[in-house]
C-alpha cells in the first residue's frame, strides 16, 4: 500500500528542523545575554554595539548591561526585552532594523538585488549564446554565418585548399 | 605664512581652471593653434601640482612652527606634539584633508601629464577631465573648507592638539595610503571617460590604464587593511571592522574597483563587457566621491567622520523650500554632475562600446568573470543600501534606525561565501569553454582537500548545526581551503608543465611560470591572500573574553592562559599621562611573556586612549594561532585597581598574513612579463603570451 504525505507536511517539518537548529542553544541565560547585548548599541554616542562598549564608567553601557539581565532574569522574552529598551532609548537601540513594517525593506533589498542580478546574468547569458556575432567597433558588421561560408568558400576556391 | 598658503590655493584654482578650459577648447579645434592651447593646458595643469605643494608644504610648516595664528593648526595640532604627528595635521581634519586630496590628485595629474607621449590625444582628453576634478576640489578649499583661515581676536598660547587616537605610528601612514586610493581612481575615470568622448579605437586606453588601476586598487587596500589594523590595535574593543559607515565607505569604492580588475580581462581579450566596464569605473570614481562626501557632511553620524559641516551640498547639491515663499529650488552637486556628464558622453557614443564576441558556454570564464562581478557589485550595493537606509528610513517613517554589525554579518557573509567559491572555481575555467571533464579533472583534489578540513573541524567539536556563526565558519573554512588549494593545484600544474619541457627543477618552473604571465601568477598570489584574511574572519565566533578588577598578584584564567598581576602604576610627560599593568602571561605552567595594557590621558584634549598590548601566539600554535589582547580600561574609583579585559581572538594574525600577501600579489601582478619584455618591440601593441593550463 502506497502512502503519500502532503505537501504541507513536508514543508511543516522543514520548518521545524530550521526552527530547532537555528534556535538551538539559545535558551541558556549566559547565551542569552550575549545574543541581544549583541543585538543592542550603546547609546553613550561611542557607536558601537552593546557589550563591545569599553568605556569604563560608561553610564549609559553599565545601566543598560544591568537592565538586560534583569530582564533576563524576570523570565521576559527575547522580543519583549528589546521592544522594552526601544521604549526607553528610542528605535537607533536596536543594531539592526527590525523585520516589521518599512524595516523589512532593509533586509529585502539585498536579496532581492542578488535575486535580479543572478536572473539577469543567466539572460544575459542566454541572449549572448543564442545571438549571432555583434558589430566590431568600427561600425562594420561582422559576416553572418552564411556570409561567412560564402566567405570561406572563396577562400578555398582562391587558395585552391 | 597664512596669506603664502591663500595665494598659492588662488593660483591653484586658476591654473587648473585654465587647464581645464584651455584643454576643452584645445580638443575642440584641429589646427596648430589648438596644439599649442593644448600644450599650455598641459603646463598649467602641471604648474597646478606645484602650487597645490606650496600650499600644503605651507600648512605643514605652520604646523612645525606652531603657527596658532592659523585657525586649523590650532585646532589640529599643540607644542608638544611629537614631529612625526606635525606631518599628520595636514589630513586630521577637515580642510587639511581636503587640501591633501587635492594634492594627491594633482600629483596624479603631474605623473600623467610628463607621460603624455604615449598617447597625446587620449592624455590630453584624460588631462581635461583631471582637471576639471581638481576645479571642484580648489574651488570647495578657497570657498567652503578654507585651510588657512586666521584667527579671530587673541591668538591662544597652545593649541587644542591632534586626536589622541591619531597618535599612532600607522595614522602617519593609513590615511596617505587611502587617499592614494580614493583619489587614484580617478585617472582610469578620467581615461576611462576621455576614450569613450573620443571613441577610441580598440582596448589601449585599458592597457595604459591597468597599472594605474592596479597601483590604485593596491593603495586602498592597504589603506583599508591599515585601518583594520589600528582599530585592533588602538580601540581597543577587541574587533578589526564595526560596519562605521566611514569604514563601509571605503570598502564600497574597493568592491567596485575589484569588480572592474576582473571584468576589463574580458574587453582585453575578448572584447566583451565593454559597457559594463565603462560604467565600472565611472561607479568607481562615484563611490570614491561618495566616501568622501559621507565623511565629511555629517549626513550619517560615525565616530571617525569629521565635523558636520556645510560642504556637503557642494558633492550632493541641495533640495529645499526658499523661505517665505512656496516655491522649491534644486541645484546639482559634483556627483549628480558627474552622473549626468557620464549618462550623457555614454548615450551619444554607446554604439562603440558594442560587444566583438558572444559568449559561448556558460561554463566558462567569461561566465565566472560576469557572477563575479555580480556578486561584488550586490556586496557594494548591500553596504551602501545599509549605510544609506537610516537617512532613507527618517524621510519615510520620521525616524532613524540604526544599521549596525548584526545586518552587515547576516547579509554580507553569505555573499562573501558565494564569492569564495566563485574564486575557487573561476581560476579553472578557460575562456570560451570549459568541459566538465577538465573542470572535474582539476577540482576534484581542491574539493575533496577542502571538505576533509571541513570534516576535521567538526572531529575537533565545531558544531555548524548548533549556531549559524559556526555553520558560516565551517564553509568560510572549506571554502577558503578550496582557494588555497586550488591556486597551489595551478602553480604545480602549470610548473609541471614547463618543468618537462625543461631542465628546470618543479619550484624553478613556478618562478618562471609566474614570470611569463606576473599578471594572472600575481592574481592568484592574491586570492591566496584573500584565503588567509577569510580564515582570520572566521576565527571570530570562537572568540573569547573575560573582564575583571586585578589587584597585586590577583589571577585570571582565559583560554590557554593564566593572566597575573605583578604590578600597576603611571607616569607623566608633556604630552599625555598614563596608567598601566604589568600582567604576566602563563601558559602551561609557563612564564611566556610580561603585557604592558595602558591608558593614556591626553593633556592638550583632555581625551583618554586605550592603548592595548596584544600577544600573538606564532611560537605555541603555529597553524591555530590566536592573539591574546588585553586592554586596560580604568580604575575602580572605589578600590584604586585596575580593570582589566582579556580577549583571545583565534586566528586574527591570519588577516595581517594575508593582506601581506594580497599586497605582494599585486606588485608582482605589476612586474612585466619576461616573454613580452623580450620579444615585443616598444612600439607594438601589448599583448599577453601564449598561456599554460586553463587560461588567463
Amino acid at each position: 500500500m502506497s502512502y503519500s504525505v502532503p505537501f504541507s507536511r513536508w514543508a511543516q517539518a522543514v520548518v521545524l528542523v530550521l526552527a530547532v537548529f537555528l534556535f538551538l542553544g539559545a535558551g541558556d541565560t549566559d547565551a542569552r545575554f550575549k545574543d541581544l547585548g549583541h543585538r543592542m548599541m550603546c547609546t553613550c554616542g561611542c557607536g558601537q554595539v552593546l557589550l563591545e562598549c569599553n568605556h569604563v564608567g560608561c553610564q549609559s553601557s553599565d545601566k543598560m548591561r544591568n537592565q538586560l539581565l534583569a530582564a533576563l532574569d524576570r523570565g521576559d522574552n527575547d522580543d519583549l526585552i528589546l521592544q522594552g529598551f526601544v521604549q526607553e532609548y528610542g528605535p537607533t537601540v536596536v543594531a539592526a532594523p527590525t523585520t516589521t513594517g518599512f524595516n523589512r525593506v532593509a533586509w529585502v533589498m539585498p536579496g532581492l538585488a542578488l535575486i535580479s542580478g543572478m536572473a539577469f546574468v543567466v539572460l544575459v547569458v542566454r541572449a549572448w549564446k543564442n545571438k549571432p556575432a555583434p558589430a566590431v567597433a568600427d561600425g562594420v558588421p561582422l559576416p553572418r554565418r552564411g556570409e561567412l561560408d560564402d566567405f570561406k568558400r572563396k577562400a578555398r576556391e582562391e587558395t585552391d585548399l | 605664512m597664512s596669506q603664502i598658503g591663500s595665494f598659492a590655493l588662488l593660483l591653484a584654482l586658476g591654473l587648473s581652471a585654465y587647464s581645464f578650459l584651455a584643454g576643452l577648447l584645445a580638443l575642440l579645434g584641429r589646427d596648430a593653434g589648438s596644439l599649442r592651447l593644448g600644450e599650455t593646458a598641459r603646463r598649467a595643469g602641471i604648474a597646478t601640482f606645484a602650487a597645490v605643494l606650496l600650499a600644503s608644504v605651507v600648512l605643514v610648516t605652520a604646523a612645525f612652527k606652531d603657527d596658532f595664528s592659523i585657525a586649523y593648526i590650532l585646532h589640529h595640532s599643540n607644542r608638544d606634539l611629537p614631529v612625526a604627528y606635525k606631518f599628520a595635521v595636514l589630513w586630521s581634519g577637515q580642510e587639511g584633508s581636503l587640501l591633501f586630496w587635492s594634492l594627491l590628485l594633482a600629483a596624479y595629474g603631474f605623473v600623467l601629464r610628463l607621460r603624455y607621449k604615449i598617447d597625446q590625444r587620449l592624455f590630453a582628453h584624460a588631462s581635461v577631465i583631471i582637471a576639471a576634478v581638481q576645479v571642484f576640489f580648489l574651488l570647495i578649499l578657497n570657498f567652503a573648507a578654507h585651510p588657512f583661515g586666521m584667527v579671530a581676536g587673541t591668538i591662544p598660547e597652545d593649541g587644542n592638539g591632534l586626536n589622541p587616537l591619531l597618535q599612532y605610528p600607522e595614522m602617519v601612514i593609513h590615511p596617505p595610503m587611502l587617499y592614494l586610493g580614493y583619489v587614484g581612481f580617478t585617472i582610469p575615470f578620467a581615461f576611462a571617460l576621455g576614450a569613450l568622448i573620443m571613441r577610441y579605437p580598440g582596448e589601449k586606453w585599458i592597457h595604459i590604464t591597468r597599472r594605474w588601476t592596479m597601483v590604485t586598487w593596491g593603495f586602498l587596500t592597504i589603506g583599508i587593511f591599515l585601518g583594520m589594523h589600528w582599530a585592533y590595535y588602538v580601540l581597543g574593543w577587541g574587533g578589526y571592522w564595526g560596519w562605521d559607515p566611514v569604514e563601509n565607505a571605503s570598502w564600497m569604492p574597493w568592491l567596485a574597483g575589484t569588480a572592474f580588475l576582473h571584468s576589463v580581462m574580458m574587453q582585453e581579450k575578448r572584447g566583451m563587457l565593454k559597457v559594463w566596464n565603462m560604467w565600472l569605473i565611472f561607479i568607481t570614481f562615484m563611490l570614491s566621491i561618495l566616501g568622501t562626501f559621507l565623511t565629511r557632511s555629517g549626513v550619517i553620524s560615525s565616530v571617525h567622520a569629521f565635523a558636520q559641516s556645510g560642504i556637503g551640498a557642494w558633492f550632493m547639491g541641495d533640495f529645499g523650500r526658499l523661505s517665505g515663499f512656496p516655491l522649491f529650488y534644486w541645484y546639482p552637486g559634483f556627483l549628480e554632475i558627474v552622473l549626468v556628464v557620464c549618462a550623457c558622453f555614454y548615450w551619444a557614443n554607446r554604439d562603440h562600446l558594442q560587444s566583438e564576441h558572444k559568449l559561448e558556454s556558460l561554463v566558462s570564464r567569461e561566465s565566472s568573470f560576469l557572477f563575479n562581478n555580480l556578486l561584488l557589485m550586490v556586496a557594494c550595493f548591500t553596504v551602501l543600501w545599509g549605510t544609506l537606509f537610516p537617512i532613507l528610513s527618517e524621510w519615510v517613517q520620521g525616524h532613524k534606525v540604526t544599521v549596525g554589525p548584526p545586518f552587515f554579518n547576516r547579509v554580507i557573509v553569505p555573499i562573501g561565501l558565494l564569492l569564495m567559491l566563485l574564486t575557487a572555481v573561476g581560476p579553472l575555467l578557460a575562456w570560451r569553454k570549459t568541459s566538465l571533464e577538465s573542470l572535474k579533472r582539476n577540482f576534484l583534489l581542491p574539493l575533496f582537500g577542502s571538505l576533509a578540513i571541513g570534516f576535521l573541524m567538526i572531529a575537533f567539536g565545531v558544531r555548524p548545526w548548533e549556531d549559524p556563526s559556526f555553520f558560516y565558519a565551517v564553509m568560510a573554512a572549506i571554502l577558503s581551503m578550496m582557494v588555497i588549494f586550488t591556486v597551489i593545484s595551478e602553480f604545480v600544474r602549470g610548473g609541471r608543465v614547463i618543468a618537462g619541457k625543461s631542465e628546470m627543477g618543479l619550484l624553478a618552473a613556478m618562478v618562471h611560470l609566474w614570470h611569463r604571465n606576473t599578471r594572472r601568477y600575481g592574481g592568484y598570489i592574491v586570492h591566496f591572500g584573500v584565503a588567509l584574511v577569510v580564515i582570520g574572519f572566521l576565527g571570530t565566533p570562537f572568540n573569547k573574553e573575560v573582564e575583571k578588577e586585578m589587584g597585586f598578584g590577583d589571577k585570571v584564567q582565559i583560554g590557554p592562559y593564566t593572566l597575573v598581576c605583578q604590578s600597576y602604576t603611571q607616569d607623566d610627560n608633556p604630552n599625555y599621562a598614563n596608567e598601566w599593568a604589568i600582567i604576566n602571561v602563563f601558559r602551561g605552567g609557563k612564564q611566556i611573556t610580561t603585557m604592558y595594557p595602558e591608558r593614556r590621558f591626553y593633556k592638550s584634549t583632555g581625551q583618554p586612549q586605550t592603548i592595548p598590548r596584544i600577544y600573538p601566539s606564532y611560537k605555541e600554535d603555529l597553524l591555530l594561532v590566536h592573539d591574546l589582547y588585553l586592554v586596560y580600561e580604568g580604575r575602580n574609583e572605589d578600590t584604586g585597581k585596575p580593570i582589566i579585559k582579556a580577549h583571545v581572538n583565534p586566528l586574527v594574525p591570519w588577516i595581517w598574513s594575508g593582506f601581506l600577501l594580497m599586497v605582494f600579489g599585486t606588485i608582482t601582478c605589476l612586474v612585466p612579463n619576461a616573454e613580452a619584455r623580450r620579444a615585443v618591440p616598444a612600439t607594438a601593441p601589448v599583448r599577453e603570451p601564449a598561456h599554460v593550463g586553463a587560461g588567463d
